[in-house]
């Protein structure tokens, strides 16, 4: 940010600030805290800007843009195969489940719908994502609370599942696996056994976390009845994922919407909590790295035989039309509007992503809650600064 | 679409490339909808099995997320707006060091049509149902404006900032709009057609053909539009 751009922030927030006085008694005056945009409680670079009276935040504002990069601009440039490799870096811990709703909203398009094997094989994938992505959560929420052990776990955890993907599609982080018709490859061999091995090594990983964080007497009086969000508030928010099923709402895109997936061929359950507070939002992404590991478990155990490409011309062209696919992602709903003018690249493209409207609560949320309780709640409605600045 | 090898092996799909005909949920959400909103409506669509687009009035975009909110669609999904202008750069793959081709700037609208360069385009979803409905307002040329939803959804508010400093639409009764991205002294609207990727600009780009064999797609298939080069 320029000089001049400072100086008008800076009197904005002192236009804020002069409301702010709200201790009448003491009468102090309010004082500014700045957190971030390099800060650990940040999953990147965000800076908030809070007002405090005393140990209470009386106004927040969250600054994004540090990492904007323009994707919706960048994807009116590139063909349709090209996209993937740009969504992929919006959530870069779940990198596979973004390329899958975009892949879905061209094929919608053009009409083709992937084999079933690619699309049993898509599903694992983006489930261990999930996994790979919420694991990283469960350990990094100890460390926003000063327990370190955790976030060792998690990290020693999530490692057999990036080994996995790695395994499958090349990529750690960025697969780019995902093709218009399909898959870019089959499985290796030996994967599925593999595969079933570590889901068992997760789950008990989940327990280990659930002993040591959430029976924790310290982490629940941080987190119970801290930073409730009422249902409504939550919906008119646009909030998605774990923290809309922890506001109490059953609401999971995976099940209620149906797409070229198989979701709805394996049993598993969607989990909520009524309490909406942030040891509730916390609880239910436990239960869903569970619920993944079942959810893989089941479905590398009924992989359909058969190719995992279907046939598509060399030179992809899209159909004029519009298409809107959402899919629950790792951080919740996330979704592409796809226009097309029969193009061999988009015409444009809407990135709804789960993080912005996640986060665009917090000048509510974080209202009258005290200084230490702002980290423990950013950390709960788990935000990745990809996901927000697109 | 040609016929995937080893059909009579394997069983592709579970369903057919033709979407249903009819769609009974969908159509009833329409008929609720068309009623409730009367005559704030230009145009529908509905497509069976897909989705619903419904493109309002200018000057009821507010009451109709107002009524719509009412109606059940309580989950505001996102907001944003599209710019029909086709883009003058093109595809940003014009040597800089020719004269720039002459394009065919008319523009063509999308689901629902419209008579304005830039659109609303906005989604609001039913949690009981999760079914939703895709939004439409043509925002007016001269002077981009249009109604506030902050009082209806407060979620509308980054959305509309966003839209604000991407597009260049004004937001009446919007509380707070200023840039939530950008830098403060940005000038320009960056999502419009009409402002230059310059990366894509100043340097001659190598071709858009970037394709990548795909496995299981035949090499030898007879070349489509555009593979010539």
């Amino acid at each position: 940010m320029t000089l001049l751009g400072d100086r008008q922030q800076l009197s904005y927030i002192a236009s804020q600030a002069a409301d702010a006085r709200v201790n009448l008694e003491l009468e102090t005056e309010g004082m500014t805290l700045n957190i971030g945009p390099q800060h650990p409680a940040t999953h990147g670079t965000l800076r908030i800007i809070a007002r405090l009276d005393g140990e209470q935040v009386v106004w927040v504002d969250p600054s994004c843009g540090y990492m904007h990069r323009g994707y919706e601009k960048l994807t009116e440039v590139r063909t349709y195969p090209q996209v993937t490799a740009l969504v992929n870096r919006i959530d870069w811990l779940g990198s596979f489940a973004n390329e899958v709703p975009f892949i879905l909203a061209a094929e919608k398009l053009m009409g083709i719908e992937a084999p079933l094997r690619a699309q049993h094989i898509r599903t694992i994938l983006f489930e261990l994502s999930r996994i790979a992505n919420v694991s990283l959560f469960l350990g990094d929420l100890g460390v926003q609370l000063g327990a370190i052990t955790p976030v060792f776990m998690a990290f020693r955890d999530r490692e057999y599942v990036l080994n996995l993907i790695e395994g499958a599609t090349g990529g750690r982080f960025h697969p780019n696996f995902d093709r218009i018709g399909g898959l870019k490859d089959d499985l290796p061999a030996g994967w599925i056994d593999e595969t079933r091995t570590v889901m068992k090594k997760l789950r008990r990983f989940c327990d280990e976390i659930e002993d040591l964080l959430f029976g924790n007497e310290i982490f629940q009086s941080r987190t119970r009845g801290i930073g409730v969000i009422p249902r409504d508030i939550a919906l008119q928010y646009g909030m998605s994922g774990a923290n809309l099923r922890a506001s109490g709402v059953d609401w999971d895109l995976r099940r209620d919407q149906s797409l070229p997936m198989a979701w709805d061929k394996v049993d598993w359950k969607v989990w909520t909590h009524p309490d909406g507070d942030s040891f509730a939002r916390c609880w239910v992404r436990l239960q869903e790295v569970r619920e993944s590991t079942r959810i893989v478990e089941q479905l590398v155990d009924t992989i359909p035989a058969g190719p995992v490409m279907t046939k598509v011309p060399r030179i992809i062209k899209v159909p004029e039309g519009e298409a809107w696919v959402c899919t629950e992602n790792p951080l919740g709903e996330m979704g592409y509007y796809v226009v097309s003018q029969g193009d061999l690249g988009p015409f444009r493209v809407k990135i709804r992503s789960a993080s912005f409207n996640n986060m665009s609560i917090t000048p509510w949320l974080l209202k009258g809650v005290y200084v230490p309780d702002i980290v423990t709640i950013l950390a709960s409605l788990y935000f990745i600064l990809g996901d927000i600045d697109r | 679409m040609a016929n995937p090898p080893n059909e009579e092996e394997f069983q592709l799909s579970l369903t057919t490339d033709t979407p249903a005909a009819t769609d009974v949920v969908r159509d009833g959400i329409l008929a609720r909808v068309q009623a409730a909103l009367g005559d704030k409506i230009v145009e529908s669509l509905l497509k069976p099995g897909d989705d619903i687009w419904v493109r309002v009035r200018t000057e009821s975009w507010r009451e109709t997320a107002v009524i719509l909110r009412d109606l059940g669609f309580s989950y505001f999904d996102f907001l944003s707006a599209i710019d029909w202008l086709p883009s003058p750069f093109g595809r940003g793959e014009d040597d800089p060091t020719e004269p720039a081709p002459v394009r065919d700037n008319t523009i063509r609208h999308g689901y629902t049509g419209g008579d304005t360069r830039i659109q609303m385009l906005a989604r609001v979803v039913d949690p009981t149902t999760s079914m939703g409905i895709n939004l439409k307002a043509d925002v007016p040329d001269d002077n981009a404006h249009i109604e506030s939803w902050t009082t209806v959804y407060a979620g509308a508010n980054w959305h509309e900032r966003e839209a604000w400093e991407m597009f260049g639409i004004t937001f009446d009764g919007h509380p707070d709009l200023r840039h939530i991205y950008l830098p403060t002294d940005f000038e320009g609207f960056p999502l419009r057609k009409d402002f230059p990727l310059l990366a894509r600009i100043v340097k001659p780009w190598p071709g858009i053909v970037d394709v990548e064999p795909m496995p299981g797609g035949d090499q030898d298939e007879p070349a489509q539009d555009g593979d010539a080069q």
